[in-house]
């Protein structure tokens, strides 16, 4: 057969003149020097801070000996393990209540025909761009034991003597964690519950469940996955978190890991101590996050994908009601009483006052934009740093991603892997890391812009490298292939077709970056110097000092400009740019 | 000089050969059809041909010049070929014009002259008043149109197809299949055309290569692989058959309840090992109510029809020839209409019978 085919070859001699060899040696080098560097740089970024906090915690102090006299310190008095045991409490009580909040409100958002759907999803993206250290600084203006707005009305209205509600609790900082950590469930499970086609219901209903049967044994079993991912992400954003345990716990005597990590990073500042402290909080995430992969992965669950069939609203009939007044209240406490107690104490003399034309002023706002030292300057930080960290990490993770899906190099997946590592490193542990790796000789970067924006680069990168994934494996091989076999090379082919494609996505990971760095906290307050505060990290500042109208009007205009960025984002990226479920 | 020549072309992943020993001659103008069911290996020869696979065996020369050798690949954007693959990767960010200029301009042509190529090759294939839209805009016929546009416009030295119209429905696929072919005729490009679908390769190709577990099986014109497949796997492949063991003796092929003469057989080898196989084309024989008249050489046997399909363009009978265990499908026009269970004569034809590997 083919024999006959080879008959008149000629003799294959000519192989010997390999006329592509240096075309490619120019093709193929450009990809492995890169690799290389991007190697170095997430080596630097990820693998030397982790690397140096491990290392510090087992060093003396000034001597650099081995020891494990930090661990003994870290764990031999009771007031840190029991900062433990509150972190752990606080971390699951927080994700169960803030499940409470978020599952009946994704199910009613996504399957039923209750009224003002539109306006709870509307609340939710509210309490989601809210920083969370601002709805903590509404809910002590509104649940303060002595002043607080709700307190003061229930005394006016029982004539008691005893508060209602005392934010200064654990009750209290349960709550305020939930109230903005619920978001992160209701987007899982209201993403997952958008897949659902109405015939798994329907197929329930004629064996003879109905719709309460159905929604409880069919379509919540099916969004467990979601559920749970959900209640892990907040239990790990919990633990991991600095801003409302600082500002509600100190003053309540609460100590957490986070704020217990702060108070060994005051002067004498104990970093080896702070790294040997801070492991279990490493280990717990990255166990859970592993251990979470792994269960995923073994069920079926996962691949409930694709839209077949139609999908239609369950019918509440007189629930309806009920359950929008739920998702009212919800919103309610979460986004409108904070905001509204903060914009009023921020344009107040004195805002126990409450609303009135004499109380009423804008000092707060003059004083911070004029006559205070810092305001300015730390809004300006915030920008900048953001804005290159932003940069820094979608320029990285978009290499990384390409690298990856075009499996230009062998090993293109430890990239991959070193990208997505942050993940499973809790921000706080980062910047010690970071602290730990960079503020010391020979690189002292301590107090300088750079370790700031270094730390939020890599604590950021894994976002980035998620959006610019999914955007690099939405653009087919075959579209770069049908501009390079018509004579494009392959950087011609970059820049002329795959960046276009999806230069879209990627301003919508970059302003995701923008907007999560410029109000980060937790890695900020270890890292800042004098000059570099931003405004998260002034907040904080003001918040110790306790004048709450100049702090609020601090809020409004941390406020303003996260509305202003993420209305940017909308325009440009889609209104629901930041939902995305990586 | 061929113009596009693969010597022992070869791709394995580790152990796994994916592509193993295949030799390929192109003529200037030809159009080649490789066939063959997913996994055998047909993709990735077409993608080697057009460098976005390196060789582990084996070269790739278009008029004497070799591109691809293992270690030693021209990239894709230098053979000045072109390419329309099974997601017809359109770039929407484009408009159609923009599309079908792109590979012009890439060859620093002068404006004007990519103008006019581009309109003239968009009336070409019915598009020209579709020249501004955005590809969301198309329909898929016509978005495989435009793909087929920027292919041809820029007047590849070989044209390369890879399953372009799987992606169609039905009536579509029929109307490109004679589309590309027209389009052939028009222009003449040497062409490799990847397909799992025999009758669009039937309809298309000049030549069909078909490929099985990596390997090139037979190539030849449509109408010769399919009255004359070499080996198992090709006669079972294309169209429909019944595949029967004989026996050779002297010149005769003992089969199950009757024999036919070797001289008869159309085509076949001189070399032949026992037991032989034969494929029996359903047109390869013919039913009859009554007994007809003997013909010198072709067996005529009473049977029995144990079962029926209609086909709309024709009747497939099970017929069971008495004194013999076979069971043969037998192909017959609309108009002759036989129930299960009926004696009928049944004709063989020993010419379109072929003697297969």
């Amino acid at each position: 057969m083919s024999m006959t085919e080879t008959a008149t070859l000629p003799a294959p001699a000519v192989v010997t003149r390999r006329p592509g060899f240096f075309a490619r040696l120019r093709y193929l080098e450009p990809s492995t020097l890169l690799w290389i560097l991007l190697v170095a740089v997430l080596l630097f970024l990820v693998a030397v801070p982790i690397g140096k906090l491990l290392i510090v915690s087992f060093e003396k102090q000034g001597t650099g000996g081995f020891t494990l006299s930090n661990y003994f310190t870290a764990y031999g008095r009771a007031r840190y393990i029991e900062a433990l045991g509150n972190s752990l409490i606080l971390g699951t009580g927080a994700a169960a209540l803030a499940s409470v909040f978020a599952v009946p409100m994704a199910w009613a958002v996504s399957r039923t025909d209750m009224p003002g759907k539109g306006m709870s999803w509307a609340m939710v993206i509210g309490a989601f761009i809210m920083p969370p250290y601002l709805g903590a600084i509404g809910w002590i203006l509104l649940a303060g034991p002595n002043s607080g707005f709700l307190n003061l009305a229930w005394r006016w209205v029982t004539g008691s003597s005893e508060p209602l509600v005392n934010v200064y609790s654990f009750a209290g900082l349960i709550l305020v964690i939930a109230l903005h950590s619920f978001p992160l469930i209701f987007i899982f499970v209201k993403s997952a519950l958008d897949l659902i086609s109405s015939e798994m219901e329907d197929a329930a209903n004629i064996l003879g469940a109905g719709t309460w049967t159905a929604t409880l044994k069919v379509t919540l079993p099916l969004v467990w996955p979601s559920i749970i991912g959900g209640i892990v992400v907040v239990f790990l954003e919990t633990i991991a978190l600095f801003g409302t345990p600082a500002i509600i716990g100190i003053p309540a005597r609460i100590n957490v890991v986070t704020t217990q990590l702060w108070q060994f990073f005051e002067y004498p500042v104990r970093v080896e101590v702070a790294a040997a402290y801070a492991m279990p909080l490493l280990l717990i995430t990255m166990l859970i996050i592993t251990g979470q992969k792994r269960l995923l992965a073994r069920k079926g669950y996962v691949s409930q994908t694709g839209k077949g069939g139609e999908r239609r609203e369950i019918r509440l009939g007189v629930w309806r009601w009920p359950i929008f007044a739920y998702c009212m209240l919800v919103s309610l406490l979460a986004v409108i009483m904070p905001v509204a107690v903060l914009l009023q104490a921020s344009f107040a003399r004195a805002w126990g006052n409450g609303l009135s034309w004499s109380n009423l002023t804008i000092d707060n706002y003059t004083y911070l934009l004029f006559r205070h030292e810092m305001a300015l300057t730390s809004i300006w930080n915030t920008l900048w740093y953001s804005a290159t960290a932003a940069s820094a990490a979608v320029v990285i993770a978009v290499l990384v991603a390409y690298i990856v899906a075009r499996k230009l190099v062998p090993f293109g997946s430890a990239l991959g892997f070193l990208a997505m590592a942050p993940f499973v490193i809790p921000g706080i542990v980062m910047a010690i890391g970071f602290y730990a790796a960079y503020a010391p000789p020979p690189l002292a970067l301590y107090g300088t812009a750079l370790i700031i924006i270094l730390a939020f680069t890599a604590r950021f990168l894994p976002i980035a490298f998620a959006n610019a994934s999914a955007a690099v494996r939405a653009v087919h091989p075959e579209m770069e292939e049908a501009s390079r076999i018509l004579g494009g090379g392959r950087l011609f082919t970059v820049r002329r077709i795959t960046a276009p494609l999806i230069l879209r996505s990627i301003i919508g990971g970059w302003l995701i970056v923008f907007i999560v760095a410029s109000r980060e906290l937790s890695s900020a307050v270890f890292l800042v110097g004098p000059r570099t505060r931003t405004m998260a990290v002034l907040l904080y500042d003001l918040s110790e000092a306790g004048n709450f109208e100049v702090l609020s009007a601090f809020g409004g205009l941390l406020l303003a400009i996260t509305l202003v960025l993420v209305a940017i984002g909308m325009k440009l990226a889609g209104r629901d740019f930041m939902l995305r479920r990586n | 000089m061929p113009r596009l020549l693969l010597n022992g072309l070869g791709k394995s992943y580790g152990p796994l050969k994916v592509v193993d020993d295949v030799n390929l001659t192109l003529e200037e103008g030809e159009f080649v059809s490789l066939l063959g069911p997913s996994g055998c290996g047909k993709t990735t020869t077409l993608r080697m041909i057009a460098g976005f696979i390196e060789p582990t065996t084996g070269t790739i020369s278009i008029d004497g010049q070799v591109l691809s050798a293992p270690g030693a690949v021209l990239p894709p954007e230098r053979r000045r070929m072109s390419m329309i693959f099974q997601s017809y990767a359109i770039w929407p960010n484009m408009t159609v014009a923009e599309n079908v200029a792109f590979g012009l301009k890439l060859q620093k042509l002068p404006n004007a002259e990519v103008r006019t190529r581009t309109n003239r090759i968009l009336d070409v294939v019915h598009l020209g008043h579709l020249a501004d839209r955005y590809p969301a805009e198309l329909s898929g016929g016509q978005q495989q149109r435009v793909a087929l546009a920027r292919a041809i416009v820029v007047q590849p030295t070989v044209l390369l197809l890879d399953e372009p119209l799987s992606n169609l429905d039905a009536n579509l696929r029929e109307e490109m299949r004679f589309e590309i072919r027209r389009l052939h005729d028009e222009f003449r490009f040497t062409t490799v055309y990847v397909t799992h679908d025999q009758a669009e390769a039937m309809a298309t190709a000049d030549r069909i290569a078909v490929m099985n577990a990596g390997r090139i099986e037979q190539v030849d014109a449509p109408h010769v692989i399919y009255t004359r497949p070499r080996t198992r796997f090709v006669a079972a492949f294309i169209g429909r058959t019944n595949l029967i063991e004989g026996r050779l003796s002297e010149d005769e092929v003992g089969l199950d309840g009757f024999a036919l003469k070797l001289g008869q057989i159309g085509g076949a080898p001189a070399d032949l090992t026992q037991p032989i196989l034969l494929s029996m084309r359903p047109q390869a024989m013919a039913l009859h109510r009554g007994q007809p008249a003997q013909r010198d050489g072709y067996p005529l046997l009473p049977a029995t029809i144990s079962q029926r399909t209609y086909l709309g363009e024709s009747w497939d009978y099970v017929v069971r020839p008495a004194e013999s265990g076979l069971s043969l499908r037998v192909s017959a026009p609309p108009l002759q209409v036989h129930e299960v269970g009926e004696a009928v004569w049944l004709e063989i034809d020993p010419r379109q019978i072929a003697v297969v590997n």
